[in-house]
C-alpha cells in the first residue's frame, strides 16, 4: 500500500539512509528497530513527510501511496492518509481537552459536523478513553496521553499510522495497554502501523515484520524470527533463545516456555546467583525515616523508610506518578519534605547550602539536558571543575571513564542520549558525592546504551557509592539491582532483593524469569549456568 | 460523574464566551460612566454574584480572586495617592499634615499637605470606578474560557486564532520548564555571577522551548493545520491583495481622522472603504476555507439574554450619565443617592445568574473528579 522506493537521505557529509526499499501492506504492523541514531526516526519521517521539511537534509527517491507519488506533498496534505504520533504526545497536543483534541484533525480536513461527532464517540470507545473526554490533557497519565494522541490521529481515518517510540516513557502496565490498543487497531480496522521502538521485549510479539535499520544506510526487512537471529538489538527472550539454540526463535514468553522444557536441569546453586544477595553488611550512607512529601493536597510520598548503603545499587520502581521522583528530590534535599528525617553522613541535606548538598548527594534529573548549558563538552567539564572546586580535569577524567571517546569540541546537544547522560553524571560526580541518585536514566537508551549504563552503575557501586535509580525498565533493573523498592501511591509496597521482588510481581518480572521461573533474572546468569552444565 | 453532568438534557452547558464578554463589557461601560459609589458598589456586587453562580471549572475560573485583589488594591492606591500628593485646598480638613516643600522644578506637584474629606472621597469614587471596570473584565475572564473565545473567531482568522490558543497554552509549560531547569542547575556547580547565572538558567529553558515548539509545529502540520484546501493560486492572490488594500485604507483613514489638518476626504470615507474591503477580503478568505468546527458553542436564548443584559445596562448607564448628571456624578460634599433608573442599572446585571444554564465544568464537579 505504501511503498518507499530507493529512498536516500543525507546531510552535508553524513549519509543516513541510502537505497532503502520498503513496502507496507494493508493491516500490517511493521517494527522499525536498530541502534540509537541509525535513522529510525528519519525513516518514519520520510513516510509522514516531516523529513526533510522539519529536519533539513536532502531526500532522494520516491514515496508511493497506492501507486501515487506523495513525496512532494507536505505533511499537512498527507494528514488524511498518514497519522503520526511523536515521542512525547504532550508536546504535540494542540487543544486542551480530550474531546477537542480528538476533533482537531477532522476540523482541519473539513469533516462534516455530524461525522465528527460520531467519529469522536467511536474513537473514545475504541481506545477506552470515554471517561476522560472532558479532562484537561495535561492532567492525564502518560499512558492515557499516548492513547489520546493515537485516538486524535485515528479520527481522520488515516491509512497508515506512524508511531515513534510509543511506549518509551511508560511503565510496563501502561505500555501493555497502549500496545494492546495498537494491535486491536491492526486486527480490527486493518490499519497499517509503522512503529519504532527501543524496548523490543515489549513490541516484538506484536510485530508482523521487522525493518532493521542497519546503520550503514540500508535496512533489512523480514519476518521477526529471521531478522532477530543476528540483529544487534534483541530482547532478552531472543538472546535466551539464541543461547539455548532454540529453533525457531521464541518471540513470546509462551513460545519460550514450551522450548524451556527441553533445557537441561540448570543448577540454581550457582555461586554467581547468590553472591549479590549475600553481600556483606554494608555501611549505610543514607538513612531516611518516615519521609512524607506533599504537593498541595496530593500526598506524593507517604511515610517512606529507606536505607541506602555504600557499594549497593537500589532500584526504585512503580507506576508513573507513584512518587519516585518526589522521593528522589526529597532525598537530595532540595525537594520539600513535609515530615520525616533524612540523614546523609550525619547531616540533613535539606538543611545544607546547595553547594554542600552537592558534595553529599548527587542527582541526575529525568531530563539530563537541563543540567547542561554550555556550547562544548570541554566548557561543561571546566565549569563543573570550577563549580565543585575540584582540580582541573577532574570532570573530564570522570567522563573518560564513564563514556570514553567523546570529543572536547562537541556540543552537548549533539551527543547521543547515553553520552549526554554520562556527561551530566560526570558533572554531578565532580563534587564527589558518596550518594548518587538517577531519575529515569534509561530513557531513550538502546540495549547497548543500557548495558553501558549498567556497567557505569556497577563501577559506581564498586567505588563504594550508594546508588539509587528510578526506572520502568524491568530488564535493566534485573541487571543492576542489589535491592528493589516498589512504590505505589507514594508508599513502599515491597522491597528486597530483586530475585524476590521482581520475580514475585507479574508486571515487573523480567522475561527470563517469566520463562525459567524464580531464581533466574538475566540471560547472563543462564549463560554462566549452562557453561557450568556443559563442563 | 463527568459524562452524566454533560448529558443531562438542557441543563449544564457552557455559555457562548462572546455572550459573557458582551455582558461584561456592557457593565464595564456603565461603570465607567459614573462615579456614584452606591451604583458602583451595586455593579460590583452583581458582577461578583454572577461569577459565584456561574463560574466554570477550568483554571481561568479561579482567576476572579486575583482580579478582586487587584480591584481592592486600585481603590487603596487611589486614596493613598490623594493623601500623598495633596488635593484641593478647600473643604473640611480631616488631618492637617505639613506640606513638604519641593524645589521649583517640581512646581505643580504637592507632597502631603492638609487632607480634606473631599479629596479622600474624590479618590475613593475614582478608585471605585476603576475597580468596577477591572472586576468586570475579571468576571468575563473567569466566566468564559479565553481559549473558546479565541477559537470562535471567523474562519478566515482561524489560523491566527489557533496561534493565539497555542501561545496561551505555552505559558504554563514555560513556567514548568523554568522550574525544572532551576532545580536541575542547583544540582551542579558553575558560575554564580550575574550573567553566568542568567545564562545557566536561560539556555536550557530556551532550548527546551524551541524543541517543544518544533515538536508542536510538526504535530500540527501532520494533522493538517494550514492545508491549502482547494484554493487556486489566483483565489489566494485575490484574497491577499484585498486584505492588504484594506489594511492600507484603514491605516490612512485612522491617521487622517486623528490629524485634523489632513484632507477630510481621507478620513471617514477612507476608513469606511477600508473596513468594507476588509470584510470582502475576510469573506473571500472564508469561502475557500474547508474547515469545520466540532461542537461549536450554540447561540440560544440564554446567550441573547446575557448579551442583551449587557447592552441594556450600557444604554441605561449612558442615559443616566446624560439625563441625571447629579445622580451619575454626585458631588463630594453631599451624600450620594440613587434614582430608580440608576438602581435598575446597578441591579439588572444580576440577570444572567439565573437566566443562564450552570456551566458544564462547574468547580464543584472538578473537585469531585480530583
Amino acid at each position: 500500500m505504501i511503498e518507499l522506493r530507493g529512498i536516500g537521505f543525507h546531510y552535508d557529509q553524513e549519509v543516513v539512509l541510502s537505497g532503502v526499499d520498503l513496502t507496507l501492506d494493508e493491516g500490517e504492523l511493521v517494527l522499525v528497530s536498530g541502534r540509537t541514531g541509525v535513522g529510525k526516526s528519519t525513516l518514519l519521517g520520510v513516510v509522514t513527510g516531516l523529513v526533510p521539511r522539519f529536519t533539513g537534509g536532502v531526500l532522494t527517491g520516491d514515496v508511493l501511496l497506492e501507486g501515487q507519488s506523495i513525496v512532494e506533498q507536505p505533511p499537512r496534505e498527507r494528514a488524511h492518509l498518514v497519522g503520526f504520533v511523536g515521542q512525547d504526545p504532550l508536546a504535540g497536543f494542540v487543544a486542551d481537552t480530550v474531546e477537542e483534541e480528538l476533533a482537531y484533525g477532522m476540523e482541519q480536513l473539513g469533516t462534516a459536523p455530524e461525522t465528527m461527532r460520531r467519529r469522536v464517540e467511536e474513537t473514545l470507545d475504541l481506545l477506552g478513553i470515554a471517561d476522560l473526554r472532558a479532562r484537561d490533557l495535561r492532567t492525564l497519565s502518560g499512558g492515557q496521553q499516548q492513547r489520546v494522541a493515537i485516538g486524535a490521529v485515528l479520527t481522520t481515518h488515516p491509512r497508515v499510522l506512524v508511531l515513534d517510540e510509543p511506549t518509551s516513557a511508560l511503565d510496563p502496565t501502561a505500555a501493555e495497554d497502549v500496545l494492546a490498543t495498537i494491535t486491536r487497531l491492526v486486527h480490527d480496522l486493518g490499519l497499517t502501523v509503522l512503529l519504532a521502538e527501543h524496548r523490543l521485549e515489549r513490541v516484538v510479539p506484536f510485530a508482523d515484520r521487522i525493518c532493521l535499520v542497519t546503520g550503514d544506510g540500508g535496512v533489512r526487512v523480514g519476518d521477526p524470527r529471521a531478522v532477530l537471529t543476528d540483529s544487534p538489538v534483541a530482547p532478552p527472550l531472543v538472546e535466551l533463545g539464541r543461547l539455548a539454540g532454540w529453533q525457531p526463535l521464541p518471540l513470546t514468553v509462551r513460545d519460550a516456555r514450551r522450548h524451556a522444557r527441553t533445557l537441561p536441569e540448570l543448577s540454581a546453586r550457582d555461586p554467581a546467583v547468590h553472591d549479590r544477595v549475600a553481600a556483606p553488611a554494608a555501611e549505610p550512607l543514607v538513612v531516611a525515616r518516615g519521609v512524607t512529601v506533599v504537593h498541595g493536597r496530593h500526598v506524593a510520598v507517604r511515610d517512606v523508610d529507606l536505607t541506602l548503603s555504600s557499594g549497593r545499587t537500589t532500584v526504585l520502581m512503580g507506576r508513573n506518578g507513584s512518587g519516585k521522583s518526589s522521593l528522589i528530590w526529597a532525598l537530595q534535599g532540595s525537594g520539600r519534605r513535609r515530615s520525616g528525617s533524612i540523614d546523609v553522613a550525619g547531616s540533613d541535606p535539606a538543611e545544607l547550602a546547595p553547594a554542600q548538598r552537592r558534595t553529599h548527594v548527587g542527582l541526575v534529573p529525568q531530563t539530563a539536558a537541563d543540567l547542561l548549558y554550555l556550547e562544548t563538552v570541554a566548557d561543561e567539564c571546566a565549569a563543573a571543575d570550577l563549580g565543585a572546586e575540584a582540580a582541573p580535569g577532574t570532570c573530564r577524567d570522570l567522563l573518560d571513564r564513564l563514556a570514553p571517546g567523546i570529543e572536547d569540541a562537541v556540543h552537548p546537544r549533539d551527543l547521543s542520549e547515553g553520552q549526554r547522560l554520562a556527561l551530566a553524571l560526570s558533572v554531578v560526580l565532580t563534587a564527589r558525592p558518596p550518594v548518587v541518585l538517577l531519575d529515569e536514566p534509561t530513557r531513550g537508551l538502546d540495549y547497548a546504551g543500557k548495558a553501558e549504563l549498567a556497567r557505569i552503575v556497577a563501577d559506581l557501586a564498586a567505588d563504594d557509592h550508594a546508588v539509587l535509580l528510578a526506572t520502568h525498565d524491568v530488564e535493566f533493573a534485573a541487571h543492576v539491582a542489589d535491592e528493589v523498592v516498589v512504590m505505589a501511591e507514594g508508599e513502599v509496597v515491597s522491597s528486597g532483593p530483586p530475585r524476590r521482588v521482581l520475580a514475585e510481581s507479574p508486571s515487573f518480572a523480567p522475561q527470563v524469569t517469566k520463562v525459567l521461573g524464580a531464581p533466574w533474572l538475566v540471560v547472563e546468569e543462564v549463560a554462566a549456568a549452562m557453561g557450568g552444565v556443559a563442563r | 460523574m463527568t459524562a452524566s453532568t454533560l448529558t443531562r438534557p438542557g441543563l449544564a452547558r457552557d455559555l457562548h464566551p462572546l455572550a459573557w464578554w458582551a455582558w461584561a463589557v456592557g457593565l464595564a461601560t456603565a461603570a465607567s460612566l459614573t462615579t456614584n459609589p452606591l451604583l458602583l458598589v451595586l455593579v460590583m456586587g452583581s458582577v461578583t454574584l454572577v461569577v459565584m453562580a456561574r463560574r466554570s471549572g477550568h483554571p481561568f475560573g479561579r482567576s476572579f480572586r486575583l482580579y478582586a485583589l487587584l480591584a481592592a488594591l486600585t481603590v487603596v492606591l487611589r486614596v493613598v495617592f490623594r493623601i500623598l500628593f495633596g488635593g484641593q485646598e478647600v473643604g473640611h480638613v480631616l488631618l492637617d499634615l505639613p506640606e513638604i516643600p519641593l524645589p521649583t522644578w517640581a512646581a505643580g506637584v504637592r507632597l502631603l499637605g492638609p487632607v480634606t474629606s473631599e479629596a479622600l472621597l474624590a479618590g475613593l469614587y475614582d478608585g471605585l470606578r476603576l475597580a468596577a471596570v477591572i472586576l468586570c473584565v475579571g468576571a468575563a475572564n473567569s466566566l468564559a474560557n479565553p481559549k473558546r473565545l479565541l477559537a470562535s473567531v471567523p474562519p478566515a482568522l482561524y489560523e491566527i486564532g489557533t496561534a493565539l490558543v497555542v501561545a496561551v497554552t505555552i505559558f504554563p509549560q514555560l513556567a514548568d520548564s523554568a522550574r525544572r531547569v532551576r532545580a536541575a542547575q542547583a544540582l551542579r556547580g558553575g558560575s554564580t555571577t550575574g550573567v553566568g547565572r542568567l545564562r545557566r538558567f536561560l539556555v536550557p529553558v530556551l532550548e527546551d522551548a524551541l524543541e517543544r515548539s518544533l515538536a508542536l509545529a510538526a504535530g500540527m502540520d501532520t494533522r493538517g493545520y494550514g492545508r491549502s484546501g482547494g484554493a487556486s493560486p489566483r483565489e489566494r492572490w485575490v484574497t491577499g491583495s484585498l486584505l492588504l488594500l484594506a489594511l492600507t485604507g484603514i491605516c490612512v483613514g485612522t491617521y487622517a481622522w486623528l490629524d485634523p489638518t489632513a484632507p477630510r476626504v481621507l478620513a471617514v470615507p477612507m476608513l469606511g472603504a477600508g473596513v468594507v474591503v476588509a470584510v470582502l477580503g475576510l469573506v473571500s478568505a472564508g469561502r475557500r476555507v474547508q474547515r469545520t468546527r466540532y461542537r461549536p458553542d450554540p447561540w440560544r436564548a440564554p446567550e441573547l439574554v446575557t448579551a442583551g443584559t449587557g447592552l441594556v445596562v450600557a444604554v441605561l448607564g449612558w442615559y443616566v450619565a446624560h439625563a441625571q448628571v447629579v445622580v451619575a456624578y454626585p458631588g463630594v460634599d453631599v451624600a450620594p443617592y440613587l434614582s430608580p433608573l440608576a438602581l435598575l442599572v446597578g441591579v439588572i446585571g444580576i440577570l444572567p445568574a439565573v437566566a443562564t444554564p450552570v456551566p458544564a465544568s462547574a468547580p464543584v464537579r472538578r473537585e469531585a473528579v480530583a
